[in-house]
């Protein structure tokens, strides 16, 4: 990892390392280092230094909610929005605990892209109804429901093999 | 027990999040919004009738007109229209004529009750007491 003028520049190892850790973030630095033909000191630094600079922003985790009986609908809405405004509503849907995802987007009109999860039809209509509608600044909304995930992963790291 | 509002309190000024936010279906706001009973009249006659119709089978104008306006006989009325399922331009016909009547009817001025006799009441009593 280089560091020029507020710039950080990954070499191969780092992003190697990311790709690893985003398959698996629980895999330990001794199981990384053998993938990746290097000490576990070294993959040990480099995570750190990662994370010291804010490249890893956290580690999480990806529930599986339907072994556990929890059933939901996910659902993508997109808002159009009165420009001035379109700011304060992206930050008020941020705060909403039904929204996991808040995007902005400039097509023709302004608009605010979100991804939000309800248990069920009644449950996401009553939210837009009852929360979103009446933000001020909010034009009108398209939500499409999720009726299949074919693929759910973070930014694609290109990767290189191991020598 | 039924409680009848005063025309007044029903025809009033909604802040918005109280206002009718119409949907074509789930989660399909069309921009078109109610902040008031007069309001509401007006834009039956302009939203998509896809709206009405929505918004019709799923119960949401008789429970805004009752929990909302408070208006428990517009939601009477509303709650007729629902049961006998109009769908397209009759819905809009006929939800139109229910609404604007309800509306034109609050907007007329009450009678006047009579004063009451209360007065009267205690000059008798006073006068008695006199006597005695």
């Amino acid at each position: 990892m280089k560091i020029r003028s507020k710039t950080i520049t990954l070499d191969e190892l780092d992003w190697n390392i990311l790709q690893l850790l985003q398959s698996n973030a629980k895999q330990t630095f001794t199981e990384m280092g053998r993938k990746l033909d290097v000490a576990h000191s070294t993959i040990y630094e480099r995570i750190k230094k990662m994370e010291e600079y804010g490249i890893i922003k956290k580690y999480t985790v990806s529930v599986d909610l339907e072994k556990i009986g929890k059933r939901y609908i996910t659902a993508f809405m997109t808002i159009f929005t009165d420009p001035k405004e379109s700011e304060a509503v992206a930050k008020k849907l941020s705060e909403m605990r039904e929204v996991v995802e808040v995007d902005t987007s400039l097509s023709e009109e302004l608009l605010i892209i979100t991804k939000v999860v309800a248990e069920d039809q009644e449950k996401l209509h009553s939210f837009i109804a009852n929360k979103v509608v009446s933000l001020p600044g909010v034009l009108r909304i398209r939500t499409s429901i999720v009726t299949k995930k074919f693929k759910e992963s973070g930014f694609p790291i290109k990767v290189s093999k191991p020598k | 027990m039924t409680v009848f509002r005063p025309a007044q309190r029903i025809l009033r000024k909604l802040p918005r999040e109280n206002a009718f936010y119409f949907f074509t279906s789930i989660g399909n706001y069309t921009g078109i919004s109610a902040d008031s009973l007069e309001e509401f009249v007006k834009r039956i006659l302009e939203v998509n009738v896809k709206s009405l119709e929505f918004h019709l089978n799923r119960g949401d104008f008789e429970k805004w007109a009752e929990e909302t306006l408070e208006d428990r006989i517009l939601a009477d009325e509303i709650k007729k229209l629902q049961q006998s399922k109009p769908i397209g331009n009759d819905l809009r016909d006929n939800l139109y004529l229910i609404v604007s009547k309800r509306h034109e009817r609050l907007k007329k001025p009450a009678p006047r009750t009579p004063p009451k006799q209360e007065f009267a009441w205690k000059t008798e009593t006073t006068t008695k007491q006199k006597t005695a």
